[in-house]
């Protein structure tokens, strides 16, 4: 059907993707038991291509993340599965090693600017050093390059900026000096967790579009984490539900959002209140009855049956596999073979 | 400007400024002068019993403030707030004390508006004892069951205590607290933006049933222009202190008349808006201490003429709104700037029409 055989088959297809994440299970081992909050998570970013991982408060969105850069905080750990970046496993690697990945193959953006950027130095100051350290270059080249890392987030006057601090700078363009510091280094992935969950809708917009832009044009891979499907559909091109630190649905995002195959994805994207024409007087939103679970008690088999309108038997007995539905990759009983309708 | 018979709420020429100088002896040792910031500016609003009135503003709008100074909570530098008829600032000692417990507040975050120590029974019931709405505490419990049930807890709930209840229960027993005091009007500031959207939206829906079963008002405070579609009657946007447009709630949204309001609706993101780019230079709101002179949207404004950077625009009435834009027949009849295709049958028939209806 379609000429790019990645899209044709999301499980993956790609002989080496750029980022491949395979059965990652994360626990923290505490005394009432061992958590699991991120539980046989598997998905795939290809270079220049943008991911979202979307999903509510605790469904292993950020934990995902946090796991892919070795940037849990203990006890909590990697129990199982891999992670490849670009045929590199990154999942054993010892703290050292991963910091020379930190900044240098992976930028990182958070939800709050002022906790990616120390205080105490300008914003040319800690670009320049990241340039240097990363890259490899003299004080003078570090600092130009820090200037033209300035002018492409679209920052005003850069040169004047440049010997700023952090807190001179507003909300939005503190953003801007955080992805400016995420894509000095020229990494082959940014994991940006939440990177405009702090800020208001104009600027929002205005920052999504430029790391969009300015990770298409570099060929730079991106896991974007957000709980904001209008957020999903603007920006990334394939989509990984997360619900219960599992998979529930992974596809092209325009597949995922228009015809989703999990009744949670369903329930995602019915229960967004939307600005847009549609949205007609009197009508109600669709809610998705009950809230996520907690890590102590994820119900057995699929861990969204007691949320779900379509529940059979087998739900609560056993774990659904993935199955192809459509362009998307879902593990719902409903499209299993002899179980669903 | 007189209120309708039906008006519950009226709002006029609100103004409240805060000062914000430095220390009397830095002032003097710097040389400063005294520094004001003008949180709320020559608001007007007028909010029909029954009615959902949504304010909706970016952070430094003045939103909470106006929150605040609706429900008595700090007092108007000038302007006055009456509510149904009684205004706050007058006073009169009695008629505050009983419009208190006409009027509640539900809280954006449902974590602190609860104290941890209290049982739920004990937060419900309070307003119940406070006002003396019970004989004893035997009917206090049995009214808190009830408030449990209609909120969609159960009475069994009143022994728990916060911690045990997910974010979306805590907001429903924040609502139960509300109606404890069986109020007319309710202000919600951000009820919802602590929510995941699936829960959101259980809340926003038991805050639209309750409102038709009890005749209840609102003044529904937001930044998420998105919820007020299916929320709001009416919709007032601030910006920088100042009301730049109300109207009712499809006319915002389907023709708005300010640039503000029309950035904000082509800023939210949407479901059907597949790679769409926004403009990246649209920059953002100013400190509110320093408000750019004239309009203070100007700055930011493509539709600005001169006149725009020294003197505020006069509030207009124009097609069933009010809106303080020069240019607000040229911000209407502007294209959309990213029409999005196949978007269900609203947007299909609302450019289409008006050229059918004989624009040519």
């Amino acid at each position: 059907m379609s000429a790019n055989p990645a899209d044709a088959r999301p499980a993956g297809a790609s002989a080496s993707p750029l980022l491949a994440v395979n059965d990652l299970v994360v626990e923290i081992p505490t005394r009432r038991g061992t958590l699991r909050p991120v539980d046989g998570a598997s998905f795939r970013i290809e270079a220049g291509e943008i991911v979202g991982v979307v999903g509510e408060s605790g469904a292993g969105k950020s934990i995902t993340g946090a796991a892919i850069i070795g940037l849990l905080e203990r006890p909590a750990r990697i129990a199982g599965g891999e992670v490849v970046l670009a045929g590199e496993h990154l999942e054993g690697l010892s703290e050292s090693a991963l910091r020379k990945v930190r900044g240098g193959r992976v930028g990182t953006v958070f939800q709050d600017p002022s906790t990616s950027l120390n205080p105490l130095l300008t914003v040319g100051d800690q670009l320049a050093e990241t340039a240097a350290l990363h890259l490899g270059l003299g004080r003078r080249a570090a600092r130009e390059r820090a200037l033209a890392a300035l002018v492409d987030v679209g920052i005003p006057a850069a040169a004047e900026r440049l010997d700023a601090y952090p807190h001179e700078f507003s909300g939005g363009m503190r953003q801007r000096v955080v992805i400016a510091l995420a894509l000095i280094g020229e990494p082959e992935l940014v994991i940006a967790d939440e990177p405009t969950t702090a800020l208001d809708v104009s600027v929002q917009a205005q920052v999504l579009t430029l790391l969009r832009r300015l990770c298409t044009e570099r060929g730079t891979g991106v896991m974007l984490v957000t709980h904001d499907m209008g957020v999903i559909a603007e920006v990334t091109d394939r989509t990984v539900v997360l619900y219960a630190g599992r998979v529930a649905e992974t596809g092209p995002t325009p597949d995922v959002l228009t015809r989703p195959a999990h009744p949670y994805t369903e329930g995602l994207v019915a229960s967004t209140p939307t600005p847009a024409a549609g949205a007609a007087e009197g009508r109600r939103l669709h809610q998705i009855p009950g809230a996520m679970p907690g890590l102590l008690a994820i119900p057995p088999g699929c861990a969204f049956h007691p949320r779900c309108p379509h529940a059979m038997a087998v739900c609560r007995e056993k774990r659904p596999p993935p199955v192809i539905t459509g362009r998307t990759e879902t593990r719902c009983w409903l499209h299993v073979e002899g179980e669903g309708k | 400007m007189k209120a309708a018979a039906d008006t519950l709420v009226e709002v006029r020429g609100l103004t409240r400024r805060f000062d914000v100088s430095a220390p009397w002896l830095n002032r003097v040792v710097q040389r400063e002068s005294k520094r004001f910031l003008t949180a709320v500016e020559s608001v007007d609003m007028d909010v029909r019993r029954g009615t959902t009135y949504a304010l909706v503003g970016e952070s430094g709008s003045g939103k909470s403030t106006i929150a605040k100074l609706v429900l008595g909570l700090i007092s108007p530098t000038s302007g006055s707030v009456r509510i149904d008829g009684i205004d706050l600032a007058a006073g009169d000692a009695r008629a505050n004390a009983a419009l208190r417990r006409r009027v509640q507040m539900i809280f954006q975050d449902p974590y602190a508006s609860l104290n941890p120590r209290w049982r739920v029974g004990e937060i419900v019931g309070e307003p119940i004892e406070a006002f003396e709405l019970a004989p004893d505490a035997r009917s206090r419990s049995l009214r808190v069951g009830e408030l449990l049930e209609q909120v969609g807890l159960a009475a069994a709930d009143a022994a728990k205590f916060p911690h045990q209840f997910s974010g979306g229960q805590r907001q429903r027993i924040g609502i139960a607290r509300a109606l404890a005091s069986e109020p007319e009007f309710i202000v919600c500031d951000e009820p919802t933006s602590a929510l995941d959207v699936s829960v959101q939206a259980q809340v926003l829906n038991l805050m639209r049933d309750l409102q038709a079963e009890l005749g209840l008002t609102y003044l529904f405070i937001t930044h998420d222009l998105s919820v007020v579609r299916y929320m709001a009657d009416t919709v007032g946007v601030l910006y920088l202190g100042r009301l730049v447009e109300s109207a009712p709630r499809e006319t915002l949204f389907t023709a708005p008349a300010h640039p503000y309001t029309r950035m904000l609706l082509d800023a939210a993101p949407r479901l059907d808006g597949f790679g769409r780019e926004h403009p990246t230079d649209v920059g953002e709101a100013p400190d509110p201490i320093d408000r750019p002179s004239g309009c203070h949207y100007h700055p930011r404004c493509p539709y600005r003429v001169p006149e725009c950077e020294t003197s505020y625009p006069d509030v207009r009435a124009f097609g069933g709104r009010l809106v303080a834009c020069r240019e607000a027949r040229r911000v209407i009849e502007a294209p959309a700037v990213a029409p999005a295709p196949a978007s269900g049958p609203e947007s299909a028939s609302g450019p289409e029409v008006a050229d059918a209806s004989g624009r040519r």
